[in-house]
């Protein structure tokens, strides 16, 4: 049945995160980019809506509830029209979390997850992108050899989130038997901050979402137990790992992008020139009009793909053309954005310079959340 | 609930739509190469298929509500050919979308089996109605409109039994002056004057109307309301209302053509080898796969649109900005998706061997009528920004 109405507990968890949004990260948001750093008790105050606990099994002590990607994405997208930094570090435990929960085995689940149920803010990362500039998601250098019954890591990861503090890492690397691309190529691997070869390298320093902690990642020959691949010896599902990613990113810019038009709106109604509001001239309108059309597909497109993803059934597609379609009309809007402000946009007084640098930044990170 | 699965009856009322259409496109070049000739009622082959409407049954749970799946299958008949449009019977028209919208009872009972064109458009105005010419005049001895005027642009204007005709009663009046009219074909004055010759959708008929003197029933007003209203719209929102409804179809009209054209584009690339897989990223893939794929990104996304306008308006909530949403994007993803494939096709894209150059031709009408990509942009930035028509002109 074709539906886009949200059900009523949806609803709820929708305007309850709106106003947290509206309350914490807004306004937390500016000073957060200035300092690229987090906002003080930040974490821990996200930590207290249970984003993460709330659908992870009660045998680990969380609230069994169903996995939910379609409340999540409206979750992200509330979060991200907060901030999109933030939204990110809000939502990074349970990147690494739900990985746990939807591909892990009972004894990773056991060992791993009680921690994300805890009341004390949990980190989790996830580790996939690589430095080369050709870097493809499903043609990894990341190796991982298998020696008897041990794996053997080695390659370099960029932008791992929250891996400065995580105790574990979910790496993503190509299993070195396997063809040298696809995702039957793709393994996940729970690896230890503490694994010998494993270095944290510098704070990456971004053009946007500079509040994230995100760093490099160095593995040289990390030894791992076979009980480390995620999934076990069957694995994981790694075409719903990448498109639950995907279908994240889609919700977060989505989110930064009804920022930018709600903000764009009043601005332009109030801006005069040549005797009347710029917003009565169609040059200006019409940009309203396409960025109010664009967000409402790119919602919709991030909608199909979650919804896929709560049925269980393959959203590679959905998750990718949600992906790539939000990413390219996130950055178009943000820059529109921009011009509607004029001079202003481009003054760090008003938050859409900062929005147009997150939207360029997100649109690259197709791995930084999880639905 | 957010959900995007369609139910075993409307996969199967799909399929079935979707094999009709096949026959129809049977047909699609000839008609398109043969514009004087009307394509039939019933083409030979798809004699035995039975009404889509009796496969459709009730609405059972799960299943799709009623407008969006017959959004779903006038998007599933033009993936055939656009002329499988020609083929609708009585009730099908646009005039009957004026009919069921703002028609009184007595009205609907006895015009809503006839097919029926919208005349609206004249010689000097389209996108702005109320510059409408064409007058209505009241002759209170016989108790009947007299209409004079000139009208184009009529969709199935040749092969309608009638029209729904704007017309005003006092051009001083301006939008509030005009009304529209059940003009049947048989009304004395009324001349179809010729078929219009066309860039694509030519299996579509459309004509040129001209009323000299042309007289009908005093009770052939739509709605019936024969006062001038002294607000500054009056009953011509009455009438602008048809579009909630036709707008959205216009889009999934366009939409469904689109498709056909990425379907072939896809069977023809990947027939010479092309690995159009989703998944890789913008460097794991060639640049003609990460083409197609925005291409079907953005089908997907207007389609989207179109949709939620229809569930909207299915679950009674009010859709005039989701409408033109629907409209403009499904306008603009038409014209750029068909425009890419022959990008991804070169030559075999422009050959008249194949269907893709009729389809790049037929897409183009629909970011035009119905009202154009630069009018749905108009009403949606009126509504979000909150500004009537004279402080957004």
């Amino acid at each position: 049945m074709i539906s886009f109405g949200p059900t009523e507990e949806q609803e709820l968890v929708r305007n309850t995160l709106r106003d947290f949004a509206a309350q914490v990260l807004r306004p937390a948001a500016r000073a957060a980019d200035e300092a690229s750093e987090l906002p003080a008790g930040f974490l821990d105050q996200v930590w207290e809506l249970g984003l993460t606990a709330t659908q992870l099994p009660s045998a680990v002590g969380g609230g069994g509830e169903a996995r939910a990607p379609i409340t999540n994405a409206l979750i992200l997208e509330e979060l991200a029209h907060g901030d999109a930094a933030l939204a990110v570090a809000a939502a990074a435990p349970s990147a690494f979390a739900f990985a746990i929960a939807d591909h892990g085995t009972a004894d990773q689940k056991q060992r791993l997850l009680p921690r994300f149920c805890g009341p004390k803010f949990a980190a989790g990362a996830v580790a996939w992108i690589e430095p080369s500039p050709v870097f493809d998601p499903l043609a990894l250098a990341t190796v991982a050899e298998q020696k008897g019954d041990k794996f053997v890591l080695s390659g370099k990861k960029r932008f791992v989130v929250m891996g400065d503090r995580a105790e574990e890492l979910l790496v993503v690397a190509r299993n070195d038997s396997a063809a040298k691309s696809g995702f039957t190529a793709l393994e996940a691997f729970i690896v230890p901050r503490t694994a010998a070869g494993l270095a944290i390298g510098e704070r990456e320093k971004l053009l946007g979402m500079k509040a994230l902690p995100a760093v490099s990642v160095t593995l040289d020959k990390v030894e791992l137990p076979a009980a480390s691949r995620l999934g076990g010896e069957r694995g994981c599902d790694a075409r719903r790992l990448l498109a639950s990613g995907r279908a994240a990113s889609a919700a977060l810019l989505t989110g930064l992008s009804r920022a930018v038009m709600e903000y764009a709106i009043p601005y332009a109604k109030d801006r005069h020139a040549f005797g009347e509001a710029i917003a009565q001239k169609q040059a200006i309108a019409f940009t309203l009009a396409d960025m109010r059309i664009e967000t409402d597909a790119m919602r919709f497109l991030g909608w199909k793909a979650a919804s896929a993803l709560e049925r269980g059934v393959d959203a590679t597609r959905e998750a990718a053309q949600a992906f790539a379609y939000d990413a390219e009309k996130a950055v178009k809007i943000a820059d529109e954005g921009v011009q509607v402000l004029g001079g202003h946009g481009f003054i760090r007084e008003h938050p859409v310079e900062m929005w147009y640098r997150h939207a360029r930044t997100l649109s690259v990170l197709d791995t930084v959340a999880a639905l | 609930m957010i959900d995007f699965t369609l139910s075993e009856r409307d996969q199967r009322v799909l399929d079935y739509v979707r094999s009709e259409s096949l026959v129809a496109r049977k047909y699609a070049r000839h008609y398109d190469e043969n514009e004087q000739e009307f394509p039939p009622d019933a083409l030979p082959e798809a004699n035995d298929f039975p009404g889509v409407f009796s496969l459709m049954g009730k609405q059972g749970p799960g299943d799709t509500g009623p407008v969006s799946l017959g959004l779903l299958i006038a998007a599933a008949q033009t993936w055939g050919d656009y002329s499988v449009r020609m083929r609708r019977g009585g009730g099908g028209g646009l005039g009957n979308a004026a009919l069921s919208a703002s028609g009184t009872a007595e009205q609907k009972q006895r015009w809503g089996g006839m097919l029926l064109a919208m005349a609206i458009t004249e010689p000097g105005c389209g996108s702005d109605p109320s510059l409408v010419q064409t007058s209505a005049v009241l002759d209170e001895k016989t108790n009947e409109w007299v209409l004079n005027g000139e009208k184009i642009f009529v969709t199935t204007g040749c092969r309608a039994e009638g029209a729904v005709v704007w017309a005003t009663l006092d051009r001083k009046a301006g939008r509030a002056g005009i009304k529209s009219f059940l003009v049947p074909k048989t009304a004395p004055g009324f001349i179809v004057a010729h078929k219009e010759k066309k860039l694509g959708i030519r299996a579509d008929d459309t004509a040129a109307y001209v009323f000299k003197d042309c007289r009908i029933p005093r009770d052939h007003l739509l709605g019936g309301r024969e006062e001038i209203p002294k607000g500054e719209s009056g009953g011509f929102r009455d009438v602008m209302k048809t579009f909630n409804m036709t707008r959205p179809a216009t889009a999934a009209f366009g939409l469904g053509i689109a498709r056909a054209a990425l379907d072939f584009t896809r069977e023809q690339l990947e027939a010479a080898g092309a690995d159009l897989a989703y998944g890789a990223g913008l460097h794991g893939k060639s640049a003609a796969a990460d083409r197609f794929h925005r291409l079907e990104a953005l089908h997907e996304a207007a389609m989207l649109t179109v949709l939620h306008a229809s569930w909207m308006s299915e679950n009674g909530k009010h859709n005039n900005l989701e409408a033109s949403i629907s409209k403009a994007k499904g306008g603009s993803a038409v014209r750029e998706i068909t425009q890419g494939c022959i990008d991804l096709l070169g030559p075999l894209g422009v050959s008249r061997e194949h269907l893709v150059e009729k389809w790049f031709r037929d897409v183009r009408i629909t970011d035009i009528y119905e009202g154009t990509g630069q009018i749905q942009r108009l009403i949606i930035a009126r509504t979000i920004i909150d500004y009537d028509r004279t402080q957004l002109k």
